[in-house]
């Protein structure tokens, strides 16, 4: 006898996951008001990320002083979930140092992949706010787009994983990392 | 038996595509990805089963009786395919995995065989990345240069540009038939003539025609023409090419392996007859057999009532959709060049806002660049949101679309 259907995950027999905790306002509010959405000409290290999936596209420039994010700006164009999700990350990790906005990716993946603990995290401020898209499987990897080259500009490693948004095509990494100055 | 009198139950004819009656978030399903992949009736359903629980066995290679059935059913359906399309005959039907793996032959056997440095592929800005890509490798391997027809505002081919696009050194001229991102319908006889007086080839990509329009090769006057069975009521990974046969004759083997080969020496080889020589390894039997039975299903309901019951849906959905605030529709604005996709950007609601907002309505569109990049940077957007129809869709899932989009309006506001 072959084995069932694997029965469905505890997440699955919730109810539907609400629209209303997707769109929050303070994410529309982002997204139309984005912040640190600017060229950073004296950055000391960028990354670029694109989803190739959607076309959605970030890149991330960081001013560097002695391991401090002295300062951030992004650009970008996407969707509402991947844009106001990086401007709330660089209103944040504006002036943290380099661990602590690693930390920041870490507790903010956690909360991406359900973890209701990383969720009270208040150290996640606004991004809060996007708690419910991790109800929306299909839509996390825009979620976590920012914080992939928020990585990548920092040399770390990505942790997305399967749901992440470090894909390539055709065996050709779409991420360009690029150390100016 | 479905009725087939003028009258068509449309009703009737949704509900014998099984899938049509699930449900998605609790809410009765309103399928509109159409130009992605098409639904399955039941008779292709059954079809499949039917030959897997019957007929299964390698094909040209037996002597057994299955081997027999299955060698019948394979090349029945090649000539039930051949005359679908109106090829002269079912050698000049070439099985493929579909549309993609059609042109790619053509690019990898004739293109590579014939173009030389200088040569010049003539294909537009609306065409799907599978009629691109493979000419820019082409390009790449034999020197030829790849040029493109422009897209007017409307989404309509700049063909007043041909005449000077057309040189002696063009050897193809590449084109949809439909596009799939803006559902215009191309002037494929217009732009053949024009090629052949210039000496050209040409490759029509019909993946989006086929479905919904009656397709006669020969009356086109093209050179090859490939499509796609999924698209048409089909399962997946089965398509075809069409050509000539002296052509289909002309051009060196694009894979090699078992099937396409007469004898094989330790040095040299020779090819079976075509359509066989460009069909290497065990092709896909069930496929083609599923393919046959949606060309039947097509048939039955007949092109005309197809079309006539597309052109009310989608005059409806233009009707509906151009009334709601802020919204943008690309393509043209003429029915008669417009064929099952509506294409459109809603305000500052990104286009997979919008997807992700109508599936929790139960309602399946398509968000994304519609592999068409191209099209996109000319109407300077990234993305656009498609509902697409097919011979399933009724007014009922334009009305069930509008209050979606209206609820994308409320969570959006109008600014």
């Amino acid at each position: 006898m072959i084995a069932g259907p694997i029965p469905p995950q505890r997440d699955e027999l919730m109810t539907e996951p609400s629209l209303t905790s997707l769109y929050q306002q303070l994410i529309l509010e982002h997204y139309r008001n984005p912040r640190n959405k600017s060229e950073l000409e004296d950055h000391t290290v960028e990354a670029h990320v694109s989803n190739p999936v959607c076309g959605d596209e970030i890149r991330v420039q960081v001013r560097l002083q002695c391991d401090t994010i002295e300062d951030i700006r992004f650009d970008g164009q996407g969707c509402s979930i991947s844009q106001a999700s990086v401007s709330m990350m660089t209103a944040i990790v504006k002036g943290s140092n380099r661990d602590e906005a690693i930390q920041l990716a870490h507790r903010f993946t956690e909360m991406m992949r359900g973890s209701e603990e990383a969720a009270g995290d208040r150290s996640l401020g606004d991004l809060r706010a996007l708690q419910g898209v991790s109800k929306f499987p299909v839509r996390i990897k825009c979620a976590l787009l920012g914080f992939d080259a928020l990585r990548e500009a920092l040399g770390e490693d990505s942790e997305a994983g399967p749901s992440g948004s470090r894909s390539t095509a055709g065996g050709r990494t779409l991420h360009e990392r690029k150390a100016a100055h | 038996m479905l009725d087939t009198s003028p009258e068509l139950d449309w009703a009737a004819v949704r509900d014998v595509f099984p899938i049509l009656s699930e449900e998605v978030g609790g809410k009765p399903l309103v399928y509109l990805d159409s130009a992605a992949t098409s639904q399955k009736p039941q008779v292709v359903i059954d079809a499949l089963t039917y030959y897997y629980e019957h007929t299964n066995a390698n094909v040209h290679r037996g002597i057994h009786e299955l081997s027999r059935r299955s060698t019948v059913a394979y090349e029945d359906a090649r000539g039930r395919l051949a005359r679908f399309i109106g090829a002269s005959g079912p050698e000049e039907l070439v099985w493929t995995r579909g549309t993609t793996e059609a042109i790619n032959l053509v690019a990898g056997s004739w293109a590579l065989d014939n173009l030389r440095e200088g040569d010049e592929i003539l294909i537009s800005t609306m065409e799907h990345h599978s009629n691109i890509i493979p000419w820019q490798l082409v390009a790449r391997r034999t020197g030829a240069k790849v040029k493109y027809i422009e897209v007017d505002d409307e989404g309509r081919l700049v063909l007043d540009d041909l005449p000077a696009l057309l040189t002696s050194r063009t050897r193809l001229v590449a084109i949809s038939h439909v596009s799939n991102a803006l559902g215009t319908v191309n002037p494929v006889r217009e732009i053949v003539e024009q090629a052949k007086a210039a000496g050209a080839l040409v490759l029509v990509d019909g993946a989006q025609a086929v479905p919904h329009r009656r397709v006669d090769v020969q009356e086109l006057g093209c050179d090859f023409y490939a499509f796609s069975g999924h698209k048409m009521c089909g399962p997946t990974g089965v398509g075809g090419l069409w050509a000539r046969k002296e052509l289909l004759e002309s051009m060196p083997p694009y894979h090699g392996g078992g099937e396409m080969i007469r004898i094989v020496g330790r040095e040299e080889s020779t090819w079976a007859e075509v359509p066989h020589k460009f069909e290497a390894g065990t092709p896909n039997i069930a496929g083609a057999v599923g393919i046959a039975a949606a060309a039947d299903f097509i048939d039955e309901l007949g092109f005309d009532a197809i079309a006539e019951h597309g052109r009310d849906v989608m005059s409806y959905a233009m009707e509906r959709l151009s009334d709601i605030d802020h919204i943008r529709i690309f393509g043209p604005t003429d029915l008669a060049e417009r064929s099952g996709v509506v294409s459109f950007v809603m305000g500052d609601a990104h286009p997979h806002d919008i997807s992700t907002i109508l599936d929790s309505e139960g309602i399946a569109i398509r968000a994304g660049h519609h592999c068409a990049q191209l099209v996109m940077q000319h109407f300077g957007v990234s993305a656009t949101a498609r509902a697409s129809f097919y011979l399933y869709n009724s007014r009922d899932d334009v009305d069930r679309l509008a209050e979606g989009l209206e609820l994308v309006q409320g969570i959006f506001g109008t600014a």
